[in-house]
């Protein structure tokens, strides 16, 4: 600690310099906090999964249809504890396809299958009471500006009503938010009665599009997956059952590998950042390479002499991973209403602090090292020539 | 005038000339630009290969029919009986034996995985009537040959048979529960359906159990705004159905906003917070350049050289060094990723599209411009400092 004015004077030698190498190291680490969190919105899907849900959709194609009789057949298996059936609605909300997921479910048994959301009890009352009622999640709810107890005017790309119109009505009756920021991009859809639907649509009546169980924590659920697969295997209407968390997975292997995108983008910034550095450095160090002679000569030894060394340039990073970071963390409200909700929430992660602290301290040690060793294998009388 | 011409030639030499001798410093601007340039050019290299093949997909004179209120293929559905009607359109054209020239289609997903790999991917599965080679100028088969109706029988897009396995003519693939011969490889012309599987419609139909059409392609009788228009109100105006009738290219641009503003939105945002970095960089680096000869600066200002002609001179070294830069990271971007072939899902449709990065030369301008943009702000300020030192202050500093 007594040496951090000396620490401290030695950075501020230069001044513009060492504003100029922090200004680099700072946005790097900005820009490292901003792609995390990007990966991490990608990610949020297989993160959030918990690992005793399980979906059963149709063998081929999961926007092929499976007939209702599945519901209560599944039900019967040992291990199942609670099973409800989703209809993809193909919801259109001022002529915006795909703007949210519109689903038809049983409300109730929707919302005891994800205990991780949260509706106020007097909203989910109300959402079991009315038959046209809807529950929105709480960021879809802000981004259009929607009021309890409004209708909600949406329109179906798959689904005509029984008057022969694709445009259908809710009745807006409670939001559904969540406190985990990973899990809030999951309530980005408006939830509508599976009852009411069934009955208003003319085509596919009887039908589910997918069905959502848990398996209770003794059982296990790749086991009741193949059991319910080989169950209807061979009748026309084979089914696939995957744990929650594979079927986000093959989601994002879909994408291809946006992973793998960034983590090359951020090598890049890195090693660029890395070079602008080092050599600063490193030229700072030769211009004071008299200066380490002196402290040599009042009796500093070699390894305290390798530690100030190193001791600045882990300063200089970490106080720029430290000020970046914090940089993206502010910018994250401002990102999250630019997306207007089109994209999952943004937010950085206490696991990205450590990885951000780690590479700053790795980044730190392969820019000081070579400097330090060079000052701790300086000859006195040579320095102090300036040779 | 001339003089200072002269005198910013003979000093910019000097400085040049003496730049092997900076190596650290300079490197550092070469490496920091060429890192920006290259990373903004292989992103954008990416969302220009995607809107470049979906840019190509479609011709205005032909129309694609779906459900009204679909957007897309896979939510639409047009009957048998519905077909053959829009098919005879007047404003649709038709061959020399007066066949209407309207393919209806069939697309559903089949699941395949990347080669290598073994997660499944939905990769489309297309059934087109016989027409669709007429109406599809642009569709050629570049190995093997076309399938033949009745059998099953399949075609593979050009890029589907480079990212999936199995695709291999003579091959047999299995496709949802039943298995099919590739007879063929075909393009058309490097758009979206080079990413998918086609057939005959009927044997699909037959063989997927499937009632209706997804879409309907047809070829307009007269390529102009009067012949479309005319289709569009006498659809609308039949109370037999509810169509939506588009012009294929304006269906393609709305199916692919989603993924290109994504790849656009990142690409612009990492590359710009680089750029802040790299001035700084480049700052840095030209201020201890400068700090380095002071002394030759004032030792230039004291025999008689202007002002102007040191600001000057800086500045087209920090340029010369930028362009440098600039240079390497985009060649680097286009030995890199110019050509490689990505797919990706299409958020819009919840298929595969496959598409190749594209560096044009718009491109290496654009990254060239960045590059200027910050060797300009690197080198400026620097340089006014160089030429504002007190020339007698300056020669006392050792």
């Amino acid at each position: 600690m007594k040496y951090l004015p000396l620490l401290w004077a030695a950075l501020w030698r230069r001044k513009t310099r060492t504003i100029l190498t922090l200004s680099s190291v700072i946005v790097a680490f900005l820009l490292f906090g901003l792609l995390q969190a990007v990966q991490l919105a990608f990610d949020a899907g297989v993160s959030t999964a918990d690992a005793h849900r399980l979906l059963t959709m149709a063998r081929f194609s999961f926007i092929e249809p499976l007939p209702q009789s599945y519901r209560s057949r599944i039900a019967q298996l040992p291990g199942v504890t609670q099973i409800v059936g989703c209809d993809w609605f193909g919801g259109k909300y001022q002529n915006q396809s795909n703007a949210f997921p519109v689903i038809a479910a049983d409300l109730a048994g929707y919302l005891a299958m994800y205990p991780e959301f949260s509706v106020p009890p007097e909203q989910q009352q109300a959402a079991a009471e009315t038959r046209t009622g809807a529950l929105a999640g709480e960021r879809l709810v802000e981004r259009f500006g929607w009021k309890i107890g409004q209708k909600l005017p949406i329109s179906s790309e798959i689904y005509p009503k029984n008057d022969g119109s694709m445009n259908w009505e809710f009745d807006l009756v409670g939001t559904i938010d969540a406190d985990d920021p990973a899990v809030r991009g999951n309530t980005d859809m408006v939830l509508i009665n599976s009852a009411y639907f069934d009955e208003a649509r003319t085509t596919g009546k009887g039908t589910s599009g997918w069905y959502i169980l848990r398996v209770d924590g003794a059982a296990d659920p790749h086991a009741v997956a193949l059991q319910i697969d080989r169950m209807f295997a061979n009748s026309p209407h084979e089914t696939r059952t995957q744990p929650e968390k594979e079927f986000a997975v093959g989601f994002a292997k879909q994408i291809g590998d946006i992973g793998a995108m960034v983590s090359r983008i951020l090598a890049a910034v890195f090693f660029t950042i890395l070079i602008l550095t080092g050599n600063t450095m490193a030229q700072s160090l030769r211009e004071r390479i008299p200066e380490l002679a002196v402290l040599k000569t009042l009796g500093y030894s070699d390894a305290r002499i390798t530690a100030l060394v190193l001791a600045e340039a882990v300063l200089l990073i970490l106080g720029g991973c430290v000020i970046g970071m914090t940089g993206a963390v502010a910018l994250m409200p401002a990102l999250n209403s630019s997306t207007g909700g089109r994209f999952p929430p943004l937010f950085v992660a206490g696991q990205t602090w450590i990885l951000a602290i780690t590479i700053g301290i790795a980044v730190a040690l392969a820019i000081g090292l070579p400097p330090a060793l060079r000052a701790r294998r300086l000859k006195i009388v040579d320095a102090l020539a300036g040779r | 005038m001339r003089r200072a011409l002269r005198q910013i030639f003979q000093i910019t030499l000097v400085n040049l000339w003496t730049i092997p001798q900076r190596k650290g410093s300079s490197l550092v601007i070469v490496v920091g630009i060429a890192g920006v340039v290259g990373v903004l050019v292989s992103v954008l290299a990416m969302g220009h290969g995607f809107q470049h093949t979906l840019a190509s997909t479609g011709r205005t004179s032909r129309v694609i029919m779906l459900r009204g209120g679909s957007d897309a293929e896979m939510s639409s559905d047009i009957t048998r009986e519905q077909a053959v009607i829009l098919g005879a359109m007047p404003q649709i054209a038709r061959d020399a034996h007066g066949v209407p020239l309207a393919s209806p289609e069939i697309v559903l997903m089949v699941d395949l995985p990347r080669k290598g790999q073994t997660d499944p991917n939905n990769v489309p599965l297309r059934g087109v009537s016989p027409a669709a080679a007429a109406i599809r100028s642009e569709l050629e088969i570049v190995e093997g040959r076309p399938f033949e109706p009745g059998r099953r029988e399949v075609i593979v897009g050009r890029k589907a048979a480079g990212e999936f396995e199995g695709l291999v003519v003579g091959r047999q693939i299995r496709l949802r529960d039943s298995d099919w011969t590739v007879t063929g490889v075909f393009r058309t012309g490097g758009d979206v359906h080079e990413t998918e599987i086609w057939t005959d419609a009927d044997t699909a139909m037959s063989a997927f159990r499937r009632p209706s059409f997804q879409s309907l392609t047809a070829l307009l009788a007269e390529d102009d705004a009067a012949t479309f228009s005319s289709l569009q109100q006498t659809i609308a105006s039949d109370p037999r159905y509810s169509i939506n009738v588009l012009r294929e290219p304006q269906y393609y641009a709305k199916q692919s906003q989603m993924l290109a503003t994504l790849i656009n939105v990142l690409g612009y945002l990492v590359a710009s917070f680089m750029a802040v970095g790299a001035t700084f960089g480049a700052l840095n680096c030209m201020y201890s350049a400068v700090a380095s000869r002071q002394v030759e600066i004032a030792t230039l200002r004291a025999i008689g050289f202007g002002a102007a002609p040191v600001v000057v001179s800086v500045m087209i070294e920090a340029l010369a060094l930028s362009l440098a830069g600039g240079a390497i990271g985009a060649s680097a971007a286009w030995l890199y990723c110019n050509g490689a072939s990505i797919s990706t899902l299409n958020f819009n449709t919840f298929s595969q599209v496959a598409f190749d990065f594209r560096v044009s030369f718009g491109l290496v301008l654009e990254g060239m411009a960045w590059a200027v943009a910050i060797g300009l702000v690197g080198g400026l300020f620097p340089a006014i400092r160089a030429a504002r030192v007190p020339v007698v202050q300056a020669l006392r500093t050792s």
